[in-house]
């Protein structure tokens, strides 16, 4: 099966100052990322803030030039395109349903502009696949003529949806959609995404902190760290057989709700990462409760021990010896 | 002994008629962590800064007790509440950034909680703040007093605001939200840092969060929260093995649990979304969202009990969820 969507090399760096005359600050947000993704399938990118997540997501839709690399769907280069051939292949569903839709126009009129920018649909054959697709995300017909403000923040999630699948795209990037709702509305918005995956085939690019709902969610899941996957697997595997110290780190501290657990010591100590300032050798030594000698100087990029990519140096092919050197 | 804390039927209403908080009963004693769980919009930080003093102006609050050890905090002057506040009565909110003023060093900031409530002098109180930065995890406190706060990080931020918290030795510290804007492994610390502070100094806490992985990993006690009342009251472990309030299942059954939860069915779901409570709400607050409601919901639910130790304030009989799956 060829991929629905494929990354290669994408970089992107930001430069900027500390004040007028201070020293120049580069930020390497996205560092060397690629990966494919069959059709149907839903890749979860989880990492911290300031990981680069998204920064990805929206060099991957091209809100944002790439450094270097480039984005594949369908097997056409995306930056080859021009903007409503793209907007036909990949849509966004970004976190705030609050500042993502525009407060004066009704829903009709935002679920309907993508339509209305493509230019080849009458106003009646508009109309009909806005209330259709509303009706798909579960709103009333009678909401189309409303406003933003009129709606709680679930519905406005809704709309968001709408919007994003109107013109049946290939691949919808959801970034942190249900972190700002309720865990109640959280669960009716990860149902609809689920289900509307299965009826129209959609493919996902989910990026969320949190875990629990990436593992409900995903097929496959990348862990980020400073810009880069440091470890990618099918969300059973990562789930069950997590091998990056940073991944066990993130699982760890995962707070599930059943008394009498505690909380766990993640033994990450306090050397935040800055994106300004990545560590030479393995970029998660300052912080690995494992590090030896050679994290400092040698990288760990690109290894695939197992065949699953793992980029940390101690990780051998070995599964089981794994579990002796950390402790999870 | 008398709890730290008690508060019964606290009320909060707006000036544009809302009840925010309608009745809400609860006790924190010393070395205990109550939780207070809900959604946003449920009261839960209100009924907090009720017990403060510090609602916005034009709310009003009534209380039939609201009691600080044996200080009833309804009758106390705004002069007296400010002295209280800050000082044995501690608070840290969810926005370390916005907590902290932007214009001052930590070191000023945290010695001026002091100075503020103590005789002492500066010298004595920098002394006293260097020390607790220690004690909550932060290395070279010495030259952490001299920084300000954007210099800090969102988990360093976060420990300042305890620490700080703690410089009067507080006997009740009401935390709102603490973790909510940090990272998953930053909350994990700071949580057992509370936790860990909690256990040593005694001090009663009063938790607020909408996060129920917290509540089960923190809380002795929990309360939830729904419509500005206190819908369910039980220890940790009784609310999360026999949940009885068709909201608190609810709430529960939406959580995904990494290796628990079913990937290939659905969550489960509240439907609808949390009302307005108005001027004239009378009732169970749940009963549009909850698919046992009947005519009687319209009526002031009564309290029941599940199990000593374990209210719910619905019509529902305790064992209702097991009669239905029988």
């Amino acid at each position: 099966m060829s991929a629905a969507i494929e990354v290669r090399g994408l970089r992107r760096v930001f430069r900027g100052r500390n004040g007028l005359f201070g020293a120049e600050r580069v930020v390497r947000a996205v560092d060397g990322i690629g990966f494919s993704l069959a059709a149907g399938d839903v890749l979860g990118i989880v990492g911290e803030s300031g990981c680069g997540k998204s920064t990805l997501g929206r060099v991957i839709m091209g809100l944002l030039p790439p450094s270097e690399g480039e984005v594949l769907v369908d097997g056409k280069r995306l930056d080859t395109l021009d903007r409503r051939a793209r907007a036909r292949l990949i849509q966004p569903v970004f976190q705030d349903p609050f500042s993502s839709l525009n407060p004066r126009q009704t829903i009709e009129q935002i679920v309907g502009l993508p339509l209305a920018a493509q230019g080849d649909v009458s106003g009646r054959q508009r109309r009909e696949r806005v209330m259709e697709m509303l009706s798909r995300v579960g709103l009333s017909p009678e909401m189309a003529q409303r406003l933003p403000a009129q709606l709680s923040g679930g519905q406005r999630q809704r709309v968001a949806i709408a919007r994003a699948l109107v013109l049946r795209p290939r691949i919808v990037v959801c970034d942190e959609p249900t972190s700002a709702l309720d865990v109640s509305v959280q669960a009716q918005i990860l149902n609809l995404l689920a289900e509307l995956r299965h009826e129209l085939g959609l493919t996902y690019l989910f990026i969320s902190h949190n875990l629990a709902v990436v593992e409900h969610i995903a097929t496959e899941v990348a862990v980020m760290y400073l810009g880069r996957f440091v470890e990618q697997a099918p969300v059973d595997d990562l789930f069950r057989t997590p091998r990056h110290p940073y991944t066990r780190a993130l699982l760890a501290s995962v707070l599930t709700p059943e008394p009498g657990r505690g909380i766990p010591d993640v033994g990450l100590g306090e050397a935040y990462p800055d994106p300004a300032n990545i560590p030479p050798g393995c970029r998660f030594h300052p912080r690995c409760p494992i590090a030896e000698a050679r994290c400092r100087t040698e990288s760990p990029e690109g290894r695939r021990p197992n065949g699953r990519l793992v980029e940390c140096l101690l990780v051998g092919d070995d599964v089981a010896a794994d579990s002796l050197r950390v402790p999870a | 002994m008398n709890a730290v804390l008690e508060v019964a039927n606290l009320r909060v209403a707006f000036a544009n008629g809302t009840q925010a908080v309608r009745g809400v009963s609860l006790k924190v004693e010393r070395g205990e962590t109550h939780c207070l769980v809900g959604e946003s919009g449920c009261g839960k930080s209100v009924s907090s800064l009720a017990v403060m003093n510090l609602l916005a102006r034009g709310a009003t609050r009534s209380a039939d007790v609201l009691r600080f050890h044996d200080t009833d905090l309804m009758k106390l002057s705004e002069r007296h509440m400010a002295a209280l506040r800050g000082d044995k009565l501690a608070m840290i909110f969810q926005e370390p950034m916005t907590s902290l003023n932007p214009a001052y060093t930590i070191g000023s900031q945290m010695a001026e909680a002091l100075t503020r409530h103590r005789r002492v002098s500066r010298a004595k109180a920098l002394d006293r703040a260097a020390e607790l930065l220690g004690r909550v995890g932060i290395t070279a406190p010495g030259m952490r007093l001299a920084q300000y706060p954007h210099q800090l990080s969102g988990g360093l931020r976060q420990r300042v605001m305890i620490a700080m918290a703690l410089m009067c030795d507080p006997e009740l510290l009401i935390a709102d939200e603490p973790t909510t804007a940090l990272d998953v492994t930053v909350q994990a610390q700071i949580l057992r840092l509370l936790q860990s502070l909690q256990r040593e100094l005694g001090l009663a806490l009063l938790l607020i969060t909408h996060d129920l992985g917290i509540v089960a990993r923190m809380a002795q006690r929990v309360s939830v929260m729904y419509a500005g009342e206190v819908v369910e009251s039980a220890s940790a472990e009784a609310l999360f093995a026999q949940p009885t309030h068709p909201y608190t299942r609810g709430l529960l059954a939406c959580i995904p649990i990494p290796g628990a939860s079913r990937r290939d069915e659905p969550l489960g779901s509240i439907p609808g979304v949390v009302p307005r409570i108005g001027p004239d709400f009378q009732g169970c607050g749940f009963r549009d969202r909850c698919a046992h409601a009947a005519p009687i919901c319209a009526q002031v639910a009564p309290l029941q009990h599940a199990a000593p130790g374990h209210d719910y304030l619905c019509r529902l009989p305790p064992d209702w969820s097991a009669a239905e799956a029988a």
